[in-house]
């Protein structure tokens, strides 16, 4: 997202964000308006929620990293994101975003969200905008989708715990699985060629759950099913266009970091 | 207070290798230690006040530079291990030699600075370059003499603690006993014996056993000052926990735990984030934890859990610009806190080079900025105000045009005088109170 965007909208939520805005219900003072405000009010929070959420999709991404994440960070941009999911399952609004929005970019929504809260504000003026008379149809349609859809929901539930095990345990955000794993046959080979006390060495002091060789493989062979950015491509997600520049930059990468190792 | 902008880190590309990422005083405050991005310590000593010259007292100068650490690869994770200086912590002096330790994510070690100020001269087999004499010349035999020299500040690395650690390094504290310190990474806490290398103590381990389920990682972690069983961890989810170590060899269940219950009002998607806690500190008097989370500075009594007893807003006017704070990652800066040697001010940084300093006694405060500008030597630092909408004075700085990437995330505190060393990016500032300061 372009910077300038994405600030503009970050700022926008920050109104809707302050003081914990949850259920924005407008009460019985302002009638019939207080009724069409509240339809106003939900839809525009949802939007807003979502873009929230695929904010945080965008920042745990790890693709092209080559120093390790800061676990802190994710840590909370993680708790975040299970945060809006719980509110979204509850609303039962997670089901609805996923049919509607399946295949657009995050980039998309983001704009639209914005084009949405424009027309929420032109309507406190008196005008409407083209949002409002389509949404209450579609939040209704998820009303009655909602019991039948529970499966599913909790399916897409799923893909963020993989995507937050993935994250922890996969420190090393290799694109390319094939590769790496060469690379990797050949950083043991190397290892082994040396005498066979220093392989011991070099384990002895570190925590052996991590580094234990079993582990940390098949860990890597899991991730060949569903590395981080497949994972994300289950939420909209502009990783698609980035993702083929990644893996020409990490394959750089390792063509460097096995140089180092041969000439070692 | 007084203010003077002394040395300045200045990298000549501009960005990246000096910026400061650590500052300490020892435990006299003769000396202070920075640490930065680059990997190097420079430690200045304070000139020893001088008759002659009343208002040169105390100048901070450069003593001594050099590499602490160096960047490194990790084969096994194809990641690079930064070379930046987290954390640098004193050991108490015990002879004439000072000793510090410096720690990146990974490693930890120990340098011993020592100080050179004379040089033998007179040798019967070496002539004054240290070339061989020719033993034909040599007549008589001399003592070689101590003559003084330039003196000369060298700093050797006396232990280098390695392998301690899968996560990042986010804290270290010498224990009182002068024996033992320890490491806290994200997820765990490490024991070590100054003088032994190859193996460490896990004391604290927050490590599910599931990676899917982790949802809270260690932020800090001290050494009660006193007491060499007791210490303290904090956690990004606002929590601190007091851990004595005679309890059990491993201390994951705390022997207090503080925590304060959540404001439902204030309650937001951020509300977590903020509330976790960037550093901790102890109170000299050991009576008093200090914490920092992203709005407030908060002073805990060791003696009440349930509650801090004394709150602080650092910058609530940022609490309506969380989104956009979360959006470019600010939210997520760690900023430190001090205490004075009395206890009785507390001071943190904030943005805009903007610092904050309470007095817990007259319930005053003042925000007071490190710039260029604003400290020429000697300079009397004005005190500055944000406004948030209404009434502006002249000066006043609106919250819109705060500069966020001018962020005090590092601050120490003299360990007895009213001087202050303020790291700003790649600048240090060093500000000293000649008479006793007033909070406006």
């Amino acid at each position: 997202m372009g910077e300038e965007e994405g600030l503009r909208q970050a700022q926008l939520l920050d109104t809707m964000f302050v003081r914990g805005l949850k259920r924005k219900c407008f009460d019985g003072e302002e009638d019939i308006e207080g009724t069409l405000a509240g339809f106003k009010a939900i839809p525009s929070y949802n939007l807003q929620r979502q873009s929230l959420l695929d904010m945080s999709l965008v920042k745990l991404q790890l693709c092209h990293m080559l120093v390790e994440p800061n676990l802190c960070r994710s840590v909370l941009i993680a708790n975040t994101v299970r945060q809006i999911q719980e509110e979204m399952t509850q609303d039962g609004t997670w089901q609805m975003i996923n049919t509607q929005n399946a295949g657009h970019a995050s980039l998309d929504r983001l704009v639209s969200t914005d084009i949405l809260c424009r027309s929420s504000r032109e309507q406190t003026e008196g005008k409407h905008g083209p949002g409002y008379s389509t949404f209450p149809k579609d939040f209704e349609e998820t009303q009655s989708q909602d019991s039948s859809e529970i499966m599913s929901t909790v399916s897409s539930g799923q893909a963020p715990r993989n995507l937050q095990s993935n994250m922890w345990e996969m420190e090393s955000p290799q694109e390319n699985r094939g590769n790496f794993q060469k690379s990797l046959d050949q950083i043991f080979e190397t290892l082994e060629n040396k005498s066979p006390n220093s392989v011991e060495d070099l384990f002895s002091e570190v925590d052996n759950s991590y580094y234990d060789l079993d582990t940390m493989l098949t860990g890597m062979m899991s991730n060949t099913k569903m590395g981080h950015c497949d994972v994300l491509e289950t939420f909209p997600s502009q990783t698609t266009t980035n993702s083929n520049s990644n893996c020409k930059s990490d394959l750089n990468e390792l063509d460097h970091i096995v140089e180092i190792l041969v000439e070692s | 207070m007084e203010g003077e902008s002394i040395y300045e880190i200045d990298s000549e590309d501009g960005v990246g290798a000096d910026i400061i990422s650590t500052v300490e005083f020892n435990h006299t405050g003769e000396l202070l230690a920075t640490g930065d991005k680059g990997g190097r310590v420079v430690i200045f000593q304070r000139e020893p006040e001088s008759k002659n010259e009343p208002y040169s007292q105390g100048e901070y100068n450069v003593y001594s530079t050099f590499q602490s650490h160096e960047p490194e690869f990790d084969y096994l994770k194809s990641l690079e291990i930064e070379e930046k200086i987290n954390k640098i912590k004193w050991l108490p002096q015990q002879n004439a030699a000072h000793s510090l330790l410096s720690t990146n994510d990974k490693t930890i070690k120990l340098w011993k600075i020592t100080e050179r100020d004379k040089r033998p001269e007179g040798y019967n087999l070496k002539d004054e370059e240290g070339k061989l004499k020719d033993l034909s010349t040599v007549t008589s035999l001399q003592v070689p003499v101590l003559k003084p020299m330039d003196l000369m500040v060298e700093v050797t690395p006396r232990r280098i603690f390695a392998n301690g650690h899968t996560y990042h390094v986010n804290s270290i504290s010498v224990n009182s006993d002068c024996e033992t310190y320890m490491s806290a990474d994200d997820l765990r806490i490490n024991l070590w014996h100054l003088a032994i290398t190859d193996r460490s103590f896990n004391i604290v381990d927050i490590k599910p056993a599931n990676m899917e389920d982790l949802t809270e990682v260690i932020t800090a972690s001290e050494f009660h000052p006193h007491h060499c069983n007791l210490f303290v961890y904090s956690s990004s989810k606002g929590s601190l926990r007091l851990c004595d170590m005679r309890a059990s060899a491993l201390c994951d269940k705390h022997s207090k735990l503080y925590e304060e219950p959540e404001d439902p009002s204030n309650r937001s998607f951020f509300s977590e984030i903020i509330s976790s806690v960037s550093d901790v500190k102890f109170s000299h008097s050991g009576r008093y934890m200090l914490t920092r989370d992203y709005l407030t500075v908060k002073v805990w009594d060791l003696n009440m859990e349930t509650k801090p007893v004394e709150t602080y807003q650092v910058h609530d006017y940022l609490r309506s610009k969380l989104c956009s704070l979360y959006e470019n990652d600010c939210i997520f800066d760690k900023f430190e806190c001090a205490w004075n040697g009395s206890d009785s001010v507390i001071m943190t940084g904030a943005y805009n080079n903007f610092f904050r300093m309470f007095d817990r006694n007259t319930k005053r405060d003042v925000t007071l900025e490190a710039s260029r500008e604003s400290s020429k030597p000697r300079a009397i630092l004005k005190p500055r105000r944000v406004c948030v909408g209404g009434k502006r004075r002249k000066d006043d700085i609106s919250v819109d045009s705060l500069d966020f990437t001018k962020k005090i995330l590092h601050t120490a505190w003299h360990p007895t005088e009213n001087i202050i060393a303020i790291a700003a990016t790649n600048n240090l500032y060093i500000f000293q109170d000649k008479v006793n300061s007033e909070m406006h």
